[in-house]
């Protein structure tokens, strides 16, 4: 996660999420990943609006709905045969990922809320260096738009994602990185423990020195 | 210290998020700071948004703020969980009575500490009180402060206004080992060193005068030694003195003669008197005109006149066996004498007089019958004669007599509500300080003392006490009696004191100052050896120049 890289290109968005197809197959940010996008934003700070989302979701399909795919390694040996024997399948599928929208930055200032506008279609979508994403988690404001979030996803899957994604830039503060966001979590879920537990046993292993 | 004081427990310990002026504050404590750093007694300054409030932890309380956590404690054991738990949904809260208000937050600006009349409003931080804070409220050593000791877990000192101290009558409480004597003699020192009082001890157990033993079995030096210039030792003993290798100045002889019915009613219970056989020495007083009334009682023959006397004066002839048999034990007492000779009260009050303290032992006179008649006798007639001086002074505008201050041991004898309307130590108590004599009175068991004296006591110093009727005593009257009796419940049984009343600005607990090494005696102003004939040579040398 060293250099900014460019993962895909925006083909849906919407105020809280937005779904972007990758260039090559099965080529999808990890879960949990920290993804920026530009958006459309007003005035002199146009040039640098960037909106952030997290991954919850990415899948691989048929690139036509009406069309799926039958199953072809009938006489094959190894499943990357079947890729050789086909390339034209490379083609015919297509890896999508969808972000949930966590807040923007404008102005060179960090916003841990909704922008106020959604996502550009064909809008490069990035991952953000590791100095982004320590400078996006330096607060846990966002936690809250993961906590509040109605998806496929259960939130304590999606919460943990992040957090163990974002734990990895820290190193060595690692740990003091996961008491903290612990504690946010235990402060944010005060009325629902067994929620709270759930998400910080996914937790424990990385959180360890 | 500062340093310290931050790696320990980070500067802020929480915020105000309840409470009330009458009960108290309640903290919430940040996930950082550990509810087993804290401790009852101990200072923190809540800083709110006007001024800062100075004040006492009295109790510490853990909290969860969902009752999962309680049914399924076992998750939380993991320490990942723990961490994060703890100071969220696990948290401790600290239990704090606001004392004081200092200043207007301005710091470097600050007036001085004021009694709360208001709180702190929700969410001001709450510190552990800086060594500053501290020092502004009780202020630092000076020509009138003495260093008693300091607060719980920090080194800055803590000062009692002894000037003030005496003008009160003050109590030194605690059980039996807990520091009491220790205290006195800091105190005493104290007093000859910043207060322009005298002392008079009454020294039951030889152990203010001269070297006593602590519990460890080490000796420990006392006034005379430290300070031979200042104090003068008394002995109604002087056998018990010269084998203990005392150098006394003088010894005590008392003449049944100086022996009046008010001591005999005191000695009531221990001699085991009827009201009746008390009635009868003072009529037996009246009958043979003061002075030589106890020897004529003692002499009495059973003939046909005594029969008369007791029947002209209506005592029953019982009742005057009774009063015989408890005169018979005091003329046992061997410091008692037909004839005193000289008067140990004039004597007394040349010593005192001339700035010079007194302690007085009792040798082997420890029994209660010698000590409070000795002591009330003692006291009843130098109260009358700095009565008598205070009031010429005030008719002639003369200079009054020295500051007085008298110790007694075993309080709850002479100020019990039986007879503490018939002691001098009663009248010395309520009505203190217009004739220029207090008490300090020393007791482990304050509550069989007399409201009425109780209420009246400037200053009380209170060591371990456990017993609920005692501290209800040393309490009354007390603003914020619930949240002290558990710091004063749970002072530790050496060294650690509860002071409050007249002479400190809100109640403090103290880890008292060492005593008895030669490196702390230094430290009040004791000059050992080398340093002693130094000085003496330096002096000589003075003189002829």
């Amino acid at each position: 996660m060293g250099e900014e890289q460019r993962v895909g290109e925006v083909i849906e968005a919407c105020t809280t999420d937005f779904t972007a197809q990758c260039y090559e197959l099965y080529q999808t940010p990890p879960l949990g990943s920290l993804v920026k996008t530009r958006f459309e934003a007003q005035g002199a700070d146009s040039q640098d609006a960037w909106l952030y989302g997290i991954v919850y979701k990415a899948e691989t399909a048929s690139g036509d709905s009406g069309r799926r795919p039958i199953a072809r390694g009938k006489n094959e040996q190894d499943e990357d045969e079947i890729y050789r024997a086909s390339p034209q399948l490379l083609k015919l599928l297509k890896s999508d990922f969808s972000g949930l929208v966590v807040g923007y930055k404008s102005g060179g200032q960090i916003f841990r809320y909704l922008p106020p506008r959604p996502a550009r279609i064909h809008g490069f979508v990035n991952l953000c260096t590791d100095e982004e994403v320590k400078q996006f988690s330096r607060t846990f404001d966002f936690l809250n738009i993961l906590l509040k979030s109605r998806l496929e996803i259960s939130v304590e899957e999606l919460v943990g994602a992040a957090l163990r994604r974002m734990g990895q830039v820290y190193g060595p503060e690692k740990h003091s990185f996961m008491v903290l966001a612990g504690k946010e979590l235990a402060t944010l879920l005060s009325a629902d423990y067994a929620q709270l537990k759930t998400i910080l046993k996914g937790l424990k292993n990385d959180a360890k020195q | 210290m500062q340093n310290s004081e931050n790696t320990l427990f980070g500067n802020k310990l929480g915020v105000v998020v309840a409470g009330s002026l009458t009960h108290g504050i309640d903290v919430r404590l940040d996930g950082t700071a550990s509810v087993e750093d804290m401790a009852v007694g101990r200072y923190v300054t809540i800083k709110g948004q006007k001024r800062r409030f100075f004040g006492m932890i009295t109790d510490v309380t853990l909290g969860v703020v969902d009752e999962q956590i309680n049914v399924s404690p076992s998750d939380a054991s993991d320490p990942f969980l723990s961490e994060v738990l703890s100071g969220t949904s696990t948290f401790g809260t600290l239990h704090v009575l606001p004392m004081l208000t200092i200043g207007a937050g301005v710091v470097g600006a600050e007036d001085a500490p004021q009694p709360v009349k208001t709180i702190p409003s929700h969410f001001s931080p709450v510190e552990v009180s800086s060594q500053r804070d501290v020092e502004l409220v009780f202020g630092k050593e000076d020509e009138e402060k003495f260093f008693i000791g300091t607060p719980l877990d920090m080194e800055t000192k803590i000062c009692l206004n002894l000037a003030e101290f005496v003008k009160r009558s003050n109590g030194i409480f605690g059980k039996s080992g807990t520091g009491k004597t220790f205290l006195t003699r800091m105190l005493l020192i104290g007093m000859m060193q910043k207060s322009s009082a005298v002392n008079l001890v009454f020294d039951m157990h030889s152990e203010y005068g001269w070297e006593g033993q602590s519990e460890n079995g080490y000796k420990v030096k006392a006034l005379k030694q430290l300070f031979p210039d200042k104090v003068a030792v008394f002995t109604l003993d002087e056998e018990s003195s010269r084998r203990r290798k005392v150098s006394t100045d003088a010894v005590v002889r008392i003449g049944y003669d100086e022996i009046e019915p008010e001591d005999i009613a005191l000695l009531r219970q221990t001699l085991n008197l009827t009201e009746a056989a008390v009635q009868a020495a003072y009529q037996l007083a009246r009958r043979y005109s003061g002075r030589k009334w106890i020897q004529t009682c003692l002499t009495l023959e059973n003939t046909e006149e005594t029969r008369n006397v007791l029947e002209s004066l209506h005592i029953h002839e019982a009742t005057f066996g009774n009063l015989r048999r408890g005169l018979e034990s005091i003329k046992r007492l061997a410091f008692l004498s037909e004839k005193s000779g000289e008067n140990a009260v004039d004597r007394i009050l040349k010593y005192l007089d001339s700035g010079m303290n007194v302690v007085l032992e009792f040798g082997r006179y420890t029994d209660l019958t010698a000590y409070i008649l000795v002591a009330n006798l003692l006291s009843r007639r130098i109260y009358d004669q700095y009565r008598e001086r205070t009031e010429k002074a005030l008719g002639e505008n003369a200079k009054p007599p020295k500051a007085l201050v008298i110790t007694i041991e075993e309080a709850h004898k002479f100020l019990n509500p039986a007879v503490a309307n018939q002691t001098i130590f009663g009248t010395i108590a309520r009505e203190m300080r217009k004739f220029n004599v207090t008490l300090l009175i020393i007791d482990q068991r304050p509550s069989g003392i007399d409201e009425e004296v109780m209420s009246q006591i400037g200053t009380k110093i209170t060591c371990l006490l456990d017993n609920e009727r005692d501290i209800d005593a040393v309490l009354t009257g007390v603003s914020g009696k619930n949240e002290l009796r558990s710091v004063l419940s749970r002072l530790e049984a050496k060294q650690q004191v509860l002071i409050f009343g007249h002479s400190v600005p809100m109640p403090v607990v103290v880890r008292t100052r060492q005593y008895g090494s030669a490196e702390s005696l230094k430290s009040f102003g004791w000059l050992g050896g080398a340093e002693k004939s130094k000085q003496v040579e330096k002096d000589i040398e003075d003189l002829w120049k």
